[in-house]
């Protein structure tokens, strides 16, 4: 009987313990999206806005599970050592080009308009980046992946139902394909963007 | 030979609102995959080679003709452009009605119609959108190509069109269908020799239509080139997605994800 009562209170502890560190991904983005804003607003010299930004980046993004996405059939198909390598250029590149994609909007307007839970890993949240004089409103989904309730994860961006996890995918695919397969050729476009 | 150029030159303002997205691909890819049922299905890209040819110069009409005409039409005021943008938009409700019927989208074609109607009269030639006033919003664009798409009719090969842009079989057969009566402005200007229009509004409107819509992708558009590895690729990928979006007409994001692959991937 002690037994259960310990169980008990031993559930509901670790329960709320769990509902206390789960971050509710709208709440993940609204706070990444405050972040970036404050950044990108701020005099802050360019250099600067961009280490900030990639720290973001860094924290909330899963880059290494993005560059195995962008793969697509050639993950299987590559050695360990390749696998290291690319993910190593894939996390350069990746930051290079979120931050030079980011850093030409001096103060972009993002409100959250929902958030809809796919599977215990996937919930996407719905936000509007809010028109300006030179471009309507964009509807922008942000699929999170929630494996980790304490720590959610964004894994791609869908710009108008256009997701760049999948057109980055395509891209990658088609520079190996016409390289007869060869993930070396992959190598040397990541490097040459990397270096440029 | 007149009439062979007249119809060129149509589809090729036709078809400029979607021909920001330049394209080409990669012999097979694999375009949908989804839980619902929905059969895999590959898009081939034919020609590649030759695509990519013609897709260089289409970025170089884009740099010497469009891009500038589009950054010039960004100084008119706002209103000029909201206008404009909203005078098209009710314009190509004469191709989107019939092909909501076609779609069997019946509630659609009567908002549709209703907003023409208004829009036109009282929003002087859908200057104004006055329909959106009364609380008929707007719908999405159909055209010939969705619904064919929406009968079950598959892509076939896909290419890229000389100043067109990428396109498949089935959107160019769609595109025809503009031609052979299928939409009515194009009836009332070229098509019939009718007193109140001539030609050249059907090719100012298309070309103007063309402009607006690049004016309004400049900065995605330029990011897009300053991002990729291969600007081919990525176009081909976002003018196959955003179709393939259009005729399965879905908003629901994650109704267009293939989990599959994602599944895959554990990184926590």
């Amino acid at each position: 009987m002690k037994s259960v009562k310990f169980f008990i209170i031993f559930f509901f502890l670790f329960f709320f313990n769990n509902q206390i560190h789960a971050k509710v991904p709208s709440l993940l983005i609204t706070e990444i999206v405050n972040e970036a804003s404050t950044i990108l607003s701020s005099s802050d010299p360019v250099e600067s806005k961009i280490i900030k930004l990639n720290d973001i980046a860094e924290r909330n993004v899963d880059i290494d599970g993005i560059g195995m996405y962008t793969l697509g059939k050639y993950r299987k198909l590559i050695s360990e050592n390749e696998k290291i390598k690319y993910k190593k250029l894939f996390k350069s590149y990746f930051l290079k080009s979120f931050s030079s994609r980011l850093v030409d909007y001096s103060d972009p307007k993002i409100n959250v308009v929902s958030e809809k839970k796919i599977n215990n890993r996937y919930t996407i949240v719905t936000t509007m980046l809010e028109a300006t004089s030179k471009n309507p409103e964009i509807k922008i989904d942000w699929r999170i992946y929630t494996k980790n309730p304490e720590r959610p994860l964004i894994r791609d961006l869908i710009v108008e139902g256009l997701s760049l996890a999948r057109t980055q995918r395509e891209e990658f695919n088609s520079i190996i394909q016409n390289n007869d397969g060869d993930i070396n050729a992959l190598f040397k476009s990541l490097e040459e963007f990397i270096i440029k | 030979m007149k009439k062979f150029l007249t119809i060129f030159l149509i589809i090729i303002f036709s078809q400029f609102q979607i021909t920001t997205l330049y394209a080409g691909s990669d012999g097979n890819i694999e375009l949908s995959k989804n839980k619902n049922g929905n059969q895999n299905y590959e898009v081939k890209d034919c020609f590649e080679t030759v695509n990519r040819g013609v897709f260089a110069f289409n970025q170089a009409l884009d740099k010497i003709f469009f891009e500038p005409a589009a950054i010039g039409y960004r100084f008119l005021p706002k209103p000029i452009r909201s206008g404009t943008s909203n005078a098209l938009n009710n314009l190509s409700n004469v191709v989107t009605i019939p092909n909501n019927i076609l779609q069997g989208q019946l509630k659609d074609a009567g908002v549709n119609s209703l907003r023409f109607v208004i829009n036109s009269t009282l929003g002087i030639v859908g200057i104004f959108d006055v329909a959106s006033y009364y609380g008929l919003s707007k719908r999405d664009k159909e055209d010939y190509g969705q619904t064919l798409g929406t009968w079950g009719f598959k892509e076939g090969c896909y290419f890229v069109l000389p100043v067109l842009g990428p396109t498949t079989v089935r959107d160019s057969i769609g595109s025809l269908s503009n031609f052979s009566g299928g939409d009515a402005w194009y009836n009332v200007t070229v098509r019939n020799n009718t007193q109140h229009f001539e030609d050249a509004d059907y090719y100012i409107s298309r070309l103007t239509a063309g402009v607006d819509f690049r004016a309004k992708n400049l900065e995605s558009y330029k990011s897009l080139e300053k991002n990729s590895l291969d600007l081919y690729a990525s176009v081909r990928s976002l003018y196959l997605q955003d179709r393939q979006r259009k005729i399965k007409n879905i908003d629901e994001t994650t109704e267009t994800l293939n989990d599959d692959d994602w599944e895959e991937i554990d990184t926590q």
